[in-house]
């Protein structure tokens, strides 16, 4: 007993001070840019965009190997503040094509469910709450609309959809103007 | 030496700036005097009618409610209390549409009168001359009173001001700068006296020692029935005339041109030593503290040439519009627009079911000839919105950035100053839609901020996950790596009591053999451990 917990505390303890060594030797500096990206993403690692996680993605933008439009979830908000960050250049086209993004929040069509439990296991913000042979119902404050539980839901029970207006978030729309009366400064003109 | 009383002299009142002076049509029913309204055959009550969260139902369907009886408590901090404003039998909690531009339902309790009018047990007595200032702001909280003047801020909240900020003067907002209304006007007329009264007992609560109430020069009688009633419980009452120009009733306007204090942007009047009440609320408060009868009822004034008869009615808190527009003899015209509120800052109503809440000041049907233009032309840069903001804002350049989307632009420029008082879109010459792009934008970036608030808090939320699940695989490991050093002591246990055993029970063979033959055989005689693993496959 004695000689096993020794061995394999002195192979623990060799390791560790191998890997210490390792990690100062080896370091890779990472920019600081790819935290600052992290910083900016919505960090539940939903996976929409292709790739390992929200950390995968801020290191893929900062490469310029990813669009500033990879986000789903972010919508256009987060493309514009992307671009800010990484000075992407030609992303102005690819933003004027992306619509702004309506939130979306999943929705359970408590009907079709079976109270599998699978969609709440799935869940990176334990939006779902539900039990065993129970209706699982969403938390729309929580939900990020990525899509996972409409994917897993063996009865298709989920579909995703625009959040409901409230009195709490509603708001007047925009007032149309005549398109072609000059409604800024000749500076705002050119960049509209 | 003050050779004048204080109201007539000019010194004593400063100029606010910008300002209209929109036509203000009060004579349609300025010298109509309050009627009560019948109790209507269906009470409609939203449990939201003010600022913050909505009040919370405590009847449920089929229950009987007698006038006064609490059916929606108050939830939080900011909320107000909601009773029923007849007897009757409730026939919904449910949803119904919200008096507001939106048209989106709010939560609401719908009540079929009985007819009867049977008070419950009114809130108990209690008497403001001894009572203590918080017993006089929980007496308000409880009969559910909220600012009259439309911003339907629970009163209570403003009334527990003094405890945060040292208080020197409490005005009484009774402008009514908005065109048309005439509510406050006749309810100052006709009941002065319990007017100031409430407006001692509020300056009681907030132990303050100026009441003032200010006035617009427009109301003569009020004004003059406030001079023969300004004592109100040991207070002397002060009432200023201040001159008849919008939005001389904005609360930061008002404090201006009484008191020369100018509010810090974003900052409360409290700030300086001022608060401010609406006429109306004071006479709710009166109604609250003195009868014990929460607040039921307002006065909304039915106006717009449209109408058939225009009128000052006394109206139940849920009573639909359709109502009032009825009891005074229907629609004289097709109205242009049907407005809640004043035509400056109220809004349009397109369901006329909807009912009449603790804010709703006016019921306008405007005629087209009434109601404004709206074909927008290039604005000109006359800089008459400049001019007549009141707030000191340039409003035609926060509408080019805010029509760029260039949100924080406009922001940069003051957007969140404005007071959405709309004297830019009145003055307008091109009928530019300013104020509207104004609330648009407003909405907007709460929007956006509140989806930023969400997305740090899925982030946590994610966080939170990311560790939990992280814990539970480490204590599945961990618990693996118990199991495993558990059987293998076991089986060393087992192998050594059996190498102890055997040479005992059978001498001639050795202890290898005895080890091989247990190996070659483990389902004839299984070790503790084996047969645990045995047991463990499901």
């Amino acid at each position: 007993m004695l000689t096993a917990a020794l061995s394999m505390s002195a192979l623990g303890a060799g390791l560790g001070v191998i890997l210490g060594v390792a990690a100062r030797r080896f370091h890779v500096e990472t920019p600081p840019i790819v935290d600052e990206i992290e910083q900016v993403l919505p960090g539940t690692n939903c996976g929409q965009c292709g790739f390992a996680g929200c950390r995968g993605a801020a290191e893929a933008l900062a490469d310029g190997t990813a669009p500033v439009t990879l986000c789903p979830p972010g919508g256009r908000d987060l493309a514009v503040d992307l671009a800010q960050i990484t000075g992407a250049d030609g992303a102005d086209a690819a933003l004027d094509g992306m619509a702004e993004a309506e939130p979306l929040v999943a929705f359970i069509f408590e009907d079709h469910c079976t109270g599998c439990t699978k969609c709440f296991k799935r869940c990176p913000t334990d939006a779902i709450v539900g039990a065993a042979k129970q209706i699982h119902t969403v938390v729309m404050d929580a939900c990020i609309g990525c899509d996972a539980c409409v994917e897993i839901c063996p009865t298709e029970a989920i579909i995703l959809r625009g959040k409901p207006r409230t009195l709490n978030n509603w708001y007047w729309d925009k007032p149309q103007l005549d398109p072609d009366a000059p409604t800024g400064p000749d500076g705002m003109e050119q960049a509209a | 030496m003050k050779l004048l009383p204080d109201f007539l002299s000019p010194t004593t009142l400063f100029s606010i700036r910008g300002g209209v002076h929109p036509e203000t049509r009060k004579f349609l029913t300025a010298e109509r005097a309050i009627e009560t309204m019948p109790i209507p055959s269906l009470i409609r009550v939203p449990l939201r009618q003010h600022v913050g969260a909505g009040a919370e139902p405590v009847v449920a369907r089929n229950d009987h409610v007698r006038k006064g009886q609490l059916i929606g408590r108050a939830r939080g901090a900011v909320s107000a209390n909601v009773h029923a404003p007849t007897s009757g039998r409730v026939i919904a909690v449910g949803h119904f549409t919200a008096p507001h531009p939106s048209g989106l339902p709010v939560p609401t309790i719908t009540i079929r009168p009985d007819g009867k009018d049977e008070w419950g047990p009114r809130l108990a007595r209690i008497h403001p001359e001894t009572a203590s200032g918080s017993e006089i702001a929980a007496r308000v909280a409880e009969a559910g009173i909220v600012g009259m003047g439309g911003a339907t801020f629970p009163a209570a909240v403003k009334l527990n001001l003094g405890r945060k900020y040292d208080l020197d003067t409490l005005i009484l907002n009774a402008a009514e700068c908005e065109p048309y209304l005439t509510c406050d006007d006749r309810l100052i007329r006709e009941y002065a006296a319990e007017i100031t009264d409430g407006a001692g007992i509020m300056a009681k609560a907030l132990g303050v020692k100026r009441v003032i109430v200010a006035i617009e020069a427009n109301k003569p009688e009020a004004a003059a029935a406030l001079q023969r009633h300004n004592l109100g419980l040991g207070h002397k009452i002060q009432v200023k005339v201040v001159p008849t120009q919008y939005p001389m009733g904005s609360e930061k306007h008002l404090v201006k041109a009484v008191t020369g204090l100018e509010t810090p942007a974003r900052a409360l009047t409290a700030e300086l030593g001022v608060v401010v009440h609406n006429a109306a609320t004071a006479h709710a408060v009166h109604l609250a503290v003195r009868y014990g009868e929460p607040l039921l009822s307002r006065v909304v004034t039915v106006s717009g040439r449209a109408v058939a008869r225009q009128a000052n009615l006394r109206v139940l808190i849920g009573t639909p519009v359709t109502d009032l527009l009825q009891h005074c003899g229907g629609l004289a015209t097709a109205p242009e627009r049907i407005l809640l509120g004043g035509p400056m800052m109220g809004q349009p109503i397109d369901n006329l079911r909807v009912p009449v809440v603790k804010g709703t000041n006016g019921v306008l049907a405007l005629t087209r000839a009434e109601a404004r233009k709206t074909d927008v032309m290039p604005c000109i840069r006359c800089g008459s919105c400049v001019q007549a903001c009141p707030c000191g804002l340039t409003p035609f350049e926060m509408n080019s950035r805010i029509q760029t989307e260039d949100l924080e632009g406009a922001v940069d420029i003051g957007l969140m100053d404005c007071v959405a008082c709309g004297c830019c879109s009145y003055t307008c010459p091109s009928n530019i839609p300013l104020v509207q792009g104004f609330n648009y934008a407003k909405g907007k970036l709460a929007e956006k901020q509140s989806r930023k608030h969400q997305q740090d808090e899925t982030k946590r939320l994610a966080a939170a996950r990311t560790a939990r699940e992280a814990a539970i695989a480490e204590a599945k490991r961990a618990a693996m790596a118990r199991r495993k050093a558990e059987m293998a002591e076991k089986k060393k246990r087992a192998a050594a009591a059996k190498a102890a055993k055997t040479p005992a029970k059978a001498p001639a063979k050795t202890p290898e053999k005895a080890e091989t033959q247990a190996a070659s055989d483990p389902t004839a005689a299984p070790t503790p451990s084996q047969a645990r693993r045995q047991e463990a496959q499901p």
